[in-house]
């Protein structure tokens, strides 16, 4: 393995956050990304030119504007600066952190500027998302960002009836959610008595998964701030540390690399490295929110397993007995999570950008009622890619 | 030498990207639009921090991120060529028949240039220096073009 101990620590020192919605036509990319930007350097209380260098994300097919961090520097604040540009599909969001984190820690700058945006409404993600596909075996055999897999093989496995209430129960708790968070995109003010109605008469999309357990196209952007150890204490009151984050990634649509089914997915397969070289033997205790990338109320279900590397039905259970509220034992998603907004681009940013301002106790109305000291973040993109990433509140592993 | 390759039972496949977009302008961006078009006038936006005049305009000064979005400033409809490049080949996306001149103008109390087409004169007779004035389109398409061209003046 490539891994090597951080060459210096890194915190999270500004966050900047614009509402998420589907309507932005009052303002242009780079307009709306300075909304965040402007909020991120006030909230760590800098300057544009106190910022060594921006990176910057997001899926350009998805605008169809191609090098836009290039005119974006009329709202990022890139102008004459050092600056990236990254895609990496739904993780793009997550692989700036990563990004970020690496280019202070490695002293190559002191701080270090990540913006995160889409604007979906300008263009057609689904013609985006198709022609990521192979065009010789998949791209006339494929159904875009929508699948039933999870859903699939948690009704296989729990039997039908079980499976779809967790799914729905999972759904009603993250709309819960997005209506304390006032940044969400949709927050239906969903309720108990509807589970029944909404597992019968929600739209069909694919197989079991249906309008309701998807995530929305939405507008917005988010910024991150990161500084190095010395220059964090003296910028923020309570900076956010960077602990560690692994990426892992396949194709597995098609099994082009000879996978053998079923098999270790991507997101166990990186928890499990994560954990262990960090020493963490029950995620499940250790950590106190996790922000997940949840594209669907399905996947959210399934995935539970992997990352805490649970066994069995205990994911099930979590989801049952309500564990992941934001008052429960492992809270899940106090921002509602992607189903409430996901602004592509944006999204994987936002659940590091969440989890932190949760560390920091000031995430607002959704704030974790008990203290928030270890965060864990993930994010998602096709065909099976997993970032995670650790935050902690004290420089003390 | 043979530089030949062999390309016998070699699939290839014919494919075409459909990707529509719709673009917000913006407030900024759509009063300068609709400004050239309902008033013929061509406006800016002032940093003062920066003590710059900027056209096309910005709702942010990308240097000092001040908020510029109120400080309009009227540009004269007249202004210097500052270079120009002169087109040669045909294709679709052009908005001439060749060969045509693009040129950066200068326009008269702004501070950074704005490209535009350059008519009314020979290509070989364009010169750098050259005073030019916008002429307005007769028929509105709400875009950039609702200045047809610049001419000398």
């Amino acid at each position: 393995m490539g891994y090597r101990k951080k060459n210096r620590n890194v915190g999270i020192v500004g966050i900047g956050e614009t509402k998420f919605s589907s309507h932005r036509e009052d303002v242009n990319q780079p307009e709306m990304i300075h909304e965040a930007v402007r909020q991120a350097l006030d909230d760590a209380g800098l300057k544009i030119d106190e910022i060594d260098c921006v990176v910057h994300g997001n899926m350009e097919l998805f605008e169809m504007v191609h090098q836009p961090d290039m005119w974006h520097t009329l709202g990022s604040g890139a102008f004459g600066r050092d600056s990236f540009r990254l895609t990496t599909g739904g993780t793009t969001g997550g692989t700036l952190v990563c990004a970020a984190d690496n280019l202070v820690a490695s002293g190559m700058y002191d701080v270090v500027m990540a913006v995160g945006f889409e604007k979906l409404q300008e263009g057609h993600t689904t013609g985006g998302i198709t022609n990521m596909a192979d065009p010789l075996w998949a791209r006339k055999l494929q159904s875009g960002a929508l699948t039933a897999q999870a859903a699939n093989k948690l009704i296989d496995e729990f039997g039908a009836e079980r499976a779809r209430k967790a799914a729905m129960i999972y759904r009603i708790i993250m709309d819960k959610h997005a209506g304390l968070n006032p940044n969400s995109h949709r927050a239906f003010g969903l309720d108990w008595d509807q589970m029944d109605d909404l597992i019968e008469n929600s739209p069909p999309l694919i197989g079991d998964l249906r309008l309701i357990h998807m995530c929305s196209q939405s507008d917005g952007a988010c910024v991150i701030i990161f500084a190095s150890e010395e220059k964090a204490k003296k910028i923020a009151k309570t900076p956010v540390w960077v602990r560690d984050h692994i990426t892992v990634h396949r194709e597995e649509t098609l099994d082009l690399h000879n996978n053998y089914y079923p098999n270790r997915t991507t997101h166990r397969f990186a928890a499990q490295q994560l954990y262990a070289r960090n020493g963490i033997d029950n995620p499940l205790e250790y950590f106190d929110v996790f922000e997940m990338y949840d594209p669907s109320a399905w996947w959210g279900v399934d995935w539970l397993r992997e990352f805490f590397l649970l066994e069995g039905d205990e994911h099930l259970k979590l989801v049952e007995n309500k564990e992941i509220m934001i008052d429960g034992k492992m809270p899940i998603n106090p921002s509602g999570g992607v189903i409430a907004a996901n602004p592509i681009g944006a999204t994987a940013i936002v659940r590091t950008a969440e989890a932190a301002k949760q560390v920091r106790g000031d995430a607002g109305p959704h704030q974790i009622p008990k203290p928030v000291n270890h965060a864990l973040t993930s994010s998602f993109g096709g065909t099976m890619w997993t970032v995670l990433t650790m935050l902690e509140k004290d420089l003390d592993w | 030498m043979d530089n030949k390759i062999d390309t016998g039972d070699s699939y290839v496949i014919e494919g075409k990207l459909a990707l529509p977009y719709t673009y917000f302008a913006g407030r900024v961006g759509s009063t300068f639009i609709t400004t050239i078009r309902d008033k013929h006038k061509i406006m800016g936006v002032k940093c003062n921090t920066c003590d710059k005049v900027f056209v096309p305009p910005r709702q942010t000064c990308e240097r000092c991120l001040e908020d510029i979005r109120e400080n309009w400033v009227e540009l004269g409809n007249t202004g210097e060529v500052v270079n120009f490049t002169v087109v040669r080949y045909e294709d679709k996306h052009l908005p001439r028949k060749v060969p045509f001149v693009l040129a950066l103008i200068h326009l008269d109390g702004a501070d950074t240039p704005m490209v535009h087409i350059l008519d009314g004169v020979d290509p070989e007779e364009v010169k750098i220096g050259m005073k030019v004035q916008a002429v307005f389109a007769e028929k509105t398409t709400h875009t950039i073009l609702d200045i047809d061209h610049f001419a000398p003046v």
